[in-house]
């Protein structure tokens, strides 16, 4: 089980802020990614890499990042603090 | 100290805090984000920060470890408030203590332009009664890049 979490924008388009996902074995970010944009039209359009970044149990991820169970992974748009 | 709240802060008590800690220094150098009423042409009533708790301060440490690698500096003190904030509130305060202004000046920059690009926070504004989540400039972006050279 990873625990998914989304953040700002990209939590309000798909209306979701937590996700319980099971993994049968170690997936990267780009295959997660896929899986996603399976769960319909909005999860494709704003889980693309241009709106969403993603972290890994809060450290910045790239595509080959590799997602092992008991993982959190968040997606969220670019930042804007400060 | 690096600290995520929403309560506000008091810039003169930061201030003294930061002094009374750094014998050693002969600067400080105090940098203080505010909520401004119009941004991009549009006038802002309100503003909303969100930020990802878990993150949030493993990456404001991060960076003011990197800081602290790059430049000669005393303390870096780093508080970015959360939450709904009104015109004019401060947002963000982060505040350097150095032997020489050189290194503080530089040392605060450089957080800034980091925490701007790096950390997760993200702001939602009030426009006419429209809530609108901002979109990252690519300003802050050319500003982290010049560390980057």
């Amino acid at each position: 089980m990873i625990t998914l979490l989304f953040f700002g924008r990209l939590r309000e388009l798909l209306d979701c802020q937590r996700l319980p996902l099971e993994i049968t074995s170690a997936v990267d970010v780009a295959s997660l990614r896929q899986q996603l944009a399976d769960k319909g039209p909005h999860w494709q359009e704003f889980l693309s890499l241009q709106h969403a970044l993603v972290a890994v149990n809060q450290t910045m991820a790239q595509e080959q990042t590799m997602i092992n169970d008991g993982d959190e992974v968040a997606f969220f748009p670019p930042v804007t603090g400060g | 100290m690096i600290k995520v709240c929403t309560e506000d802060f008091d810039l003169g008590l930061l201030t003294n805090e930061l002094r009374q800690k750094s014998p050693q220094s002969g600067a400080i150098v105090n940098f203080v984000g505010l909520v401004r009423d119009i941004n991009h042409g549009q006038s802002v009533s309100k503003l909303f920060l969100e930020h990802y708790p878990a993150m949030t301060e493993k990456v404001l440490t991060d960076i003011c470890s990197r800081a602290k690698a790059r430049f000669s500096v005393d303390h870096i003190d780093v508080i970015h408030r959360v939450g709904e904030l009104d015109l004019n509130s401060q947002i963000v305060y982060v505040g350097v203590s150095a032997m020489h202004r050189g290194d503080a000046f530089n040392c605060c920059e450089y957080v800034m332009d980091y925490l701007k690009s790096e950390a997760p926070f993200w702001k939602k504004e009030s426009q006419h009664g429209q809530q609108v989540w901002l979109d990252a400039n690519p300003t802050d972006v050319a500003a982290k890049a010049r560390w980057e050279q």
